[in-house]
């Protein structure tokens, strides 16, 4: 079984939502970055979602395009996120999952970052710019490698397409809870919750609900419904304005 | 081959969520496109909204001066100015039969949106349009007349605020409005089935420059075509229906910017290298790390980082050649055109036109037909503030 999907499923075998924090790397300094995923992880967190950098990733809202194009800025690239991963291997509780946009990745090599993910503890991959009809090459060259595509599904996402990703998806499976970017408005939970009872009936690996999510509150109208919540925007803010990753994690253990 | 490819480029690398009115958008491409009711209707609005067909101009001064036979395609003489229109009545048409309600598009120059702002006005639709920042300000003149249509214009303040962050967030608008907004994409580019539908609107072009030529002409095809490539859309109409033809040498003309070594351009199929952006496997202007360069031309219309994926394919096959032309070449053509046949050409094109100037010596006695794919007036500040 995949690691993020064992955490994931020792988190809900003590009745608990597991915790997927997002963070992209180099946020919100080289140094302060690691600090801040160190926190994350002993603040009990599930798996920890490390952002790529890419110059136009469109499918983030403002708040994580800011973050990420300022880590950019600071030089972040992938040779430095393994680098930091591999230097930490093996001293995070929390499973590792990689999040981003094909071309750094393409560019990079999908081999040798297959190969990577590997050697620094990665276990799963998110590409947003990615869907089933052109992911056959990404998932084959990450398989030898342990490294899990981890699908992306939403409100306008029809049986029928949730099948073809339920076909091979291991880890989890992200369902994104608003027809928009990362961060933005809510949609209303009654939609969400018939959605997310169909990709249930559909998916056997944990279900992730993630876009929007700002307070353990707006979890409640899911339960049962999903396994893990995932958050990045409202964490990046939180850490921008001065406050700690712990502080963040508090209240939702 | 894989749907929605030319050779190795194209595809669709776009978010999941951006998959259901992708395939909505093929499916009425299938259903709505071929049936009597929208071609009698597009064809009624390229003959009477349009102009079509548009003309082919014999150039006697400028082939004197240059030792070729130097023909035009009169895009230029389209309704709002460019070929930008073929496009968003054609597609303007097509959403509004698949029912929808707004007409969403990018623009770096303006050229597109002024025209997509003419599609929604004639079909009754909301337009809106995303537009850099920085572009909002140099091309006011086409902010101005958008509005005028009625069109609703998006200054997007993020990245480098030109035209790749005008295709970002229009991406991301219609992520959140795909139910009642069609994207009207403005250059044969993007993700399937955008490159195809695109060529499909635009290949006009060279159905009408190709019959034209050969009436004026003894039946003879013309020895070479030649156009501007930003996204590509006007040449890839502008090729077409000259690709089976094994006789006519095909030319694509990128932007080389300033043309100092090193400095930014916007010719990523003789300076990229392979990419995936907004949506496509193409050439792109990129770091090793794969982060989007900004682009540079003094033609707004050129300004972009990509290409569209059948160009990347046909350049990788060799059956168009891609060269490049600086600013100081295309202000020349600009002058010269201008001077020698009356003619303003926009900047875009006049990069194509600078070819058969720059090139003559080759071109030697040779008939070379350029899509002269705007007019210039769009393009005066620019101008005056070198001259």
């Amino acid at each position: 079984m995949n690691p993020m999907q064992s955490k994931i499923e020792t988190a809900k075998a003590k009745g608990k939502v597991a915790l997927i924090p997002f963070l992209p790397a180099g946020f919100p300094s080289r140094d302060q970055f690691w600090k801040e995923l160190e926190q994350l992880d002993a603040a009990g967190a599930a798996v920890i979602e490390i952002g790529m950098p890419f110059s136009d990733p469109v499918a983030d809202g403002p708040v994580v395009e800011k973050a990420s194009l300022k880590c950019l800025e600071d030089g972040i690239d992938l040779a430095w996120i393994f680098e930091g991963l591999k230097a930490r291997k093996g001293t995070f509780n929390a499973a590792l999952l990689l999040m981003g946009y094909l071309n750094p990745v393409y560019q990079y090599g999908l081999d040798a970052f297959g190969a990577d993910c590997a050697a620094a503890g990665v276990s799963g991959l998110i590409i947003a710019d990615l869907p089933h009809e052109e992911s056959g090459f990404v998932k084959q060259a990450m398989a030898p490698h342990g490294v899990a595509l981890v699908p992306l599904i939403g409100l306008n996402t029809s049986l029928d397409r949730m099948r073809l990703y339920a076909k091979d998806a291991q880890g989890f499976c992200y369902f994104v809870s608003v027809l928009g970017t990362t961060g933005q408005r809510e949609s209303l939970p009654e939609r969400i919750r018939e959605k997310l009872t169909e990709a249930r009936s559909i998916f056997t690996i944990p279900i992730a609900l993630g876009f929007g999510i700002k307070h353990p509150d707006q979890l409640a109208n899911f339960a049962g419904l999903m396994d893990a919540a995932v958050f990045g925007s409202a964490l990046i803010t939180h850490i921008a304005t001065g406050h700690t990753s712990t502080q963040f994690m508090e209240p939702w253990q | 081959m894989k749907k929605g490819y030319f050779g190795d480029f194209g595809g669709q690398f776009i978010p999941e969520l951006l998959m259901p009115p992708l395939l909505e958008l093929e499916q009425a491409m299938q259903t709505i496109l071929p049936t009597e009711e929208f071609q009698t209707r597009f064809i009624a609005m390229l003959k009477e909204n349009v102009g079509r067909p548009s003309a082919i101009t014999h150039c006697p001064n400028l082939s004197r001066d240059l030792g070729l036979d130097l023909w035009l395609k009169r895009e230029d003489l389209n309704h709002s100015g460019a070929h930008k229109i073929n496009n968003t009545l054609g597609q303007g048409l097509l959403a509004k039969m698949m029912g929808k309600t707004t007409l969403l598009a990018e623009t770096g120059a303006g050229m597109h949106g002024v025209a997509t702002a003419v599609a929604a006005a004639m079909l009754d639709m909301k337009c809106l349009v995303y537009m850099g920042a920085t572009d909002v300000v140099r091309q006011a003149p086409n902010v101005n007349r958008m509005r005028l249509m009625g069109a609703e214009i998006v200054a997007v303040e993020s990245g480098t605020k030109t035209l790749k962050d005008a295709i970002n967030e229009a991406l991301r608008r219609w992520l959140s409005d795909q139910e009642t907004t069609h994207y009207c994409f403005g250059t044969a580019a993007g993700p399937h089935p955008f490159p195809t539908l695109v060529r499909e609107f635009q290949q006009v072009i060279s159905r009408e420059a190709r019959q034209q030529f050969m009436e004026r002409n003894d039946g003879r095809l013309p020895d070479v075509v030649v156009a501007c490539v930003g996204g590509g859309s006007n040449a890839i109409g502008m090729f077409h229906h000259f690709v089976p033809d094994p006789s006519v040498a095909i030319v694509g003309v990128e932007a080389a910017g300033t043309g100092e070594p090193g400095c930014d351009n916007s010719a990523p199929l003789n300076l990229g290298t392979d990419g995936i952006l907004h949506g496509m496997k193409t050439k792109l202007l990129q770091t090793p790390q794969g982060q989007i360069l900004p682009s540079h031309s003094i033609a707004p219309g050129l300004d972009y980082p990509g290409v569209g994926p059948e160009h990347a394919h046909l350049h990788a096959t060799g059956r168009a050649t891609y060269v490049t032309i600086n600013d100081a070449q295309a202000i020349n053509a600009f002058k010269t055109l201008s001077r020698r046949e009356g003619i303003i050409p926009a900047l875009e094109s006049s990069h194509a036109v600078a070819y058969a100037i720059e090139h003559r010596a080759e071109l030697k006695g040779k008939s070379v037909l350029v899509c002269l794919s705007g007019r210039g007036d769009k393009d005066m500040a620019i101008v005056d503030s070198i001259l």
